[in-house]
């Protein structure tokens, strides 16, 4: 940006913050992408007036790290548009959304992205459309496919941080595979009627081999079924969980497994003792 | 009193295997007793079981019970 665009930037922002309005109207001038203007912005300590309650708990340059990210999103469905939804407010730069369906009506129950008009439309393209009505300065890229060994390294390829939102384990051991070897750290969640687990999965480390490591069924799920809190609960953590590992700020699940029993209003860590940590 | 022949643990459950269980609870079984022996015990399916820890480790079902261990099962989730 040159030094008349840079001062034309600075002197539409007001006390530390650049409105929507404004935004828009640098980007039209300009000739730039919400997402440039927003970056530059970021860079001259300018912060877009949606990020304000952002202000206290992220600093600009922790605003600039989430600008600047790329998160994949594996699963659009129950926990996965509320993923889609936390990084795009919180003002992730580029989701990646990966999901092969359409919408159904037992998703209605549970299913952020799923709405009547929805129904029979693919996910990821409520995912793009959703992002695109909160905040236009993200980037969704849409992949409609199922993730594979095969395909994940190309449609993972860049990202940072995958989400693990998907609705089954075998496809969930898939998806650690590709992230095993794309050196990318997964975070985990999962969900069955009352209750959830999370954990991150760094490269090189294999908590699912823990807590899939007995089983053989498809998961309780099946039985328990999926009501509309626990997931909205497990993204609530994966959102935290990729904002502190993009930021440094708190402690990972790293080497731990979070229990969700909203049945009982607990949650508890459990230690992987003999984990590398 | 507890015979020669038995073992006291703490079996700790999480999530749906608390379902007309319990949370956790002081138990014993007869020496020589291992980890299947109180899944079964309890009635749960080996084929629901994720993940079984003794003293926050990893631990096989034929593995064989101590007096003190901490046995805690969590069963498969997979949904989202």
């Amino acid at each position: 940006m040159n030094e008349a665009d840079r001062a034309f930037l600075l002197a539409q922002g007001g006390d530390g913050l650049l409105s929507w309005a404004a935004h828009v109207r640098v980007a039209e001038t300009l000739g730039l992408s919400l997402g440039e203007v927003e970056e530059a912005a970021l860079v001259e300590g300018l912060l877009p007036s949606r990020y304000a309650r952002n202000r206290a708990t992220f600093s600009i340059a922790d605003q600039l790290r989430f600008r600047r990210a790329r998160i994949g999103v594996v699963g659009c469905g129950g926990i996965g548009g509320y993923v889609v939804e936390g990084l795009a407010r919180i003002g992730v730069g580029a989701i990646v959304a990966v999901d092969p369906d359409s919408f159904e009506e037992s998703n209605l129950n549970r299913q952020l992205l799923c709405t009547i008009a929805a129904l029979g439309t693919a996910k990821v393209d409520a995912a793009a459309s959703r992002v695109a009505a909160i905040n236009p300065a993200v980037t969704v890229v849409a992949r409609r496919e199922r993730l594979t060994r095969d395909n994940g390294a190309r449609l993972l390829e860049g990202c940072s941080v995958v989400v693990d939102a998907l609705d089954s384990i075998i496809a969930r051991r898939e998806l650690l595979a590709v992230c095993g070897s794309l050196g990318t750290p997964m975070i985990h969640g999962a969900i069955a009627g009352w209750y959830g687990q999370l954990c991150d999965a760094f490269p090189g480390e294999a908590p699912l081999d823990r807590l899939y490591g007995h089983g053989e069924g498809p998961g309780e799920q099946t039985r328990l079924g999926n009501p509309s809190f626990t997931p909205m609960a497990a993204a609530a953590f994966q959102v935290a969980e990729v904002c502190k590992i993009l930021v440094g700020q708190g402690e990972t699940l790293r080497g731990r497994a979070l229990m969700i029993d909203m049945s009982e209003g607990d949650v508890e860590a459990v230690e992987f003792a003999d984990e590398t940590r | 009193m507890l015979s020669e022949g038995t073992v006291t643990i703490t079996v700790k459950l999480f999530a749906s295997f608390r379902r007309g269980r319990f949370r956790e609870a002081s138990r014993d079984y007869f020496a020589g007793a291992r980890i299947a022996d109180v899944v079964a015990d309890l009635r749960i399916d080996p084929k629901d079981i994720g993940m079984i820890f003794i003293d926050g480790k990893h631990a096989d079902p034929d593995r064989t019970l101590r007096a003190g261990d901490a046995l805690a099962l969590f069963p498969l989730l997979g949904g989202g």
